[in-house]
């Protein structure tokens, strides 16, 4: 399962290959019943994503014994989630502890970027993988200092589709969607709009320039997830971010409390 | 949507599954799988083609190999707050058919589970 570091890859089992040799036609399994092994049913109902939820689980517990607040940011690429980053952390850090794992394909820039500010970060890159599980996040916290009673984004690789159904032990997922995109992606990406609790309206600044309608987005989004909540805001002028701030010192004092 | 642009997700969904039958394989001492039986919800966030593609690929090698993965669909299903009553839904976004109100609570359908396995 671990496409980032390799640990525990392939856990490999000693198993019997003796049946191997029999290659049966399935779909006359029975036919022949002297020929063929005795087959019998296994009732199992395990959720195919247990050990990914089994990771998430233990990340969470990580953060409730730190008073973490952990936020996992995810959008489109290009959508603003790591200049929304720079601009928060600068306004945060000397408020709370504040820590970031970045989430990418390839390259190491957006973590140098988080760095740039004084915050500590850490980037995995995900090679051909879509998306962050739990088991790279865990991994990560290995690599940041220990904070506490603070905030912990997990900026997630720009995928609007996989991050969705990845529990990475975070308290919200929070979906960053732009006014340079269209404004029915809720409609198009259902999943990841179900799944996240807070959605951020970036580039604000813009709308005078471009056709995207705030209430449709909104209208769109509480299609798919009626109690989500949305905030528009533009991290290149600053307007809207004291409402961000604002919720995610909210939630810092949730966990504090 | 293509199968290729969602076969790495489904992909690592498949090594979930195949690793969790290997899991089975030793907690309940049998060597070879012969057919999976996948339980997946119309709302859960996985496309059942892209799964098929991906299982022989990922259960090669391993005590699933060569195995049929058979996928249960379950529809989804959920609370309209306005009707007070269960009404099926296909997707998320969809409209209570029968008031067309959105205030609607998941009750069935996200699931992504084994049923069961057939054995030796």
């Amino acid at each position: 399962m671990c496409s980032i570091c390799g640990c525990g890859e392939h856990e490999t089992l000693e198993h019997d290959h003796h049946d191997d040799h029999h290659h049966h036609d399935h779909g006359a399994l029975h036919a022949h019943a002297a020929d063929l092994p005795v087959t019998r049913m296994v009732q199992i109902e395990q959720n195919i994503m247990a050990k990914n939820q089994r990771y998430a689980d233990a990340n969470r517990q990580f953060f409730a014994e730190r008073n973490l607040f952990v936020v996992n940011l995810v959008s489109s690429p290009g959508s603003g989630k790591t200049s929304l980053l720079v601009k928060t952390v600068e306004a945060l850090k000397a408020q709370m502890p504040v820590a970031v794992i970045e989430g990418d394909q390839q390259t190491g820039l957006d973590a140098e970027r988080i760095k740039a500010t004084g915050v500590p970060a850490w980037q995995i890159n995900t090679g051909k993988g879509c998306h962050l599980d739990a088991h790279a996040v865990g991994h990560a916290m290995d690599h940041l200092p220990e904070i506490k009673n603070g905030v912990l984004f997990i900026e997630n690789v720009g995928n609007l589709v996989c991050p969705a159904g990845f529990d990475l032990g975070e308290a919200h997922k929070v979906v960053v969607l732009s006014t340079t995109e269209g404004e029915d992606k809720p409609l198009k990406y259902p999943d990841m709009f179900h799944a996240a609790d807070l959605m951020i309206l970036n580039k604000s600044d813009l709308l005078p320039y471009v056709d995207f309608s705030v209430s449709k987005a909104e209208t769109y989004a509480k299609q798919v997830h009626p109690g989500i909540t949305s905030l528009t805001l533009s991290a290149r002028s600053g307007e809207g971010l004291e409402a961000w701030y604002d919720w995610l010192r909210a939630g810092v004092a949730r966990v504090s409390a | 949507m293509s199968i290729s642009t969602l076969s790495m997700h489904e992909m690592a969904l498949c090594e979930g599954l195949v690793q969790s039958l290997e899991e089975q394989a030793l907690t309940q001492g049998f060597h070879k799988i012969f057919a999976v039986w996948l339980e997946i919800g119309a709302l859960a966030t996985v496309e059942p083609d892209a799964m098929l593609f991906n299982y022989d690929i990922v259960a090669n090698g391993t005590v699933a190999a060569g195995s049929r993965l058979e996928i249960i669909t379950v529809p989804g299903k959920a609370w309209c707050m306005s009707c007070s009553t269960p009404v099926s839904i296909s997707r998320h976004g969809d409209a209570c058919p029968a008031c067309g109100s959105y205030q609607l609570q998941l009750l069935d359908g996200e699931q992504m589970r084994i049923k069961q396995i057939e054995v030796a």
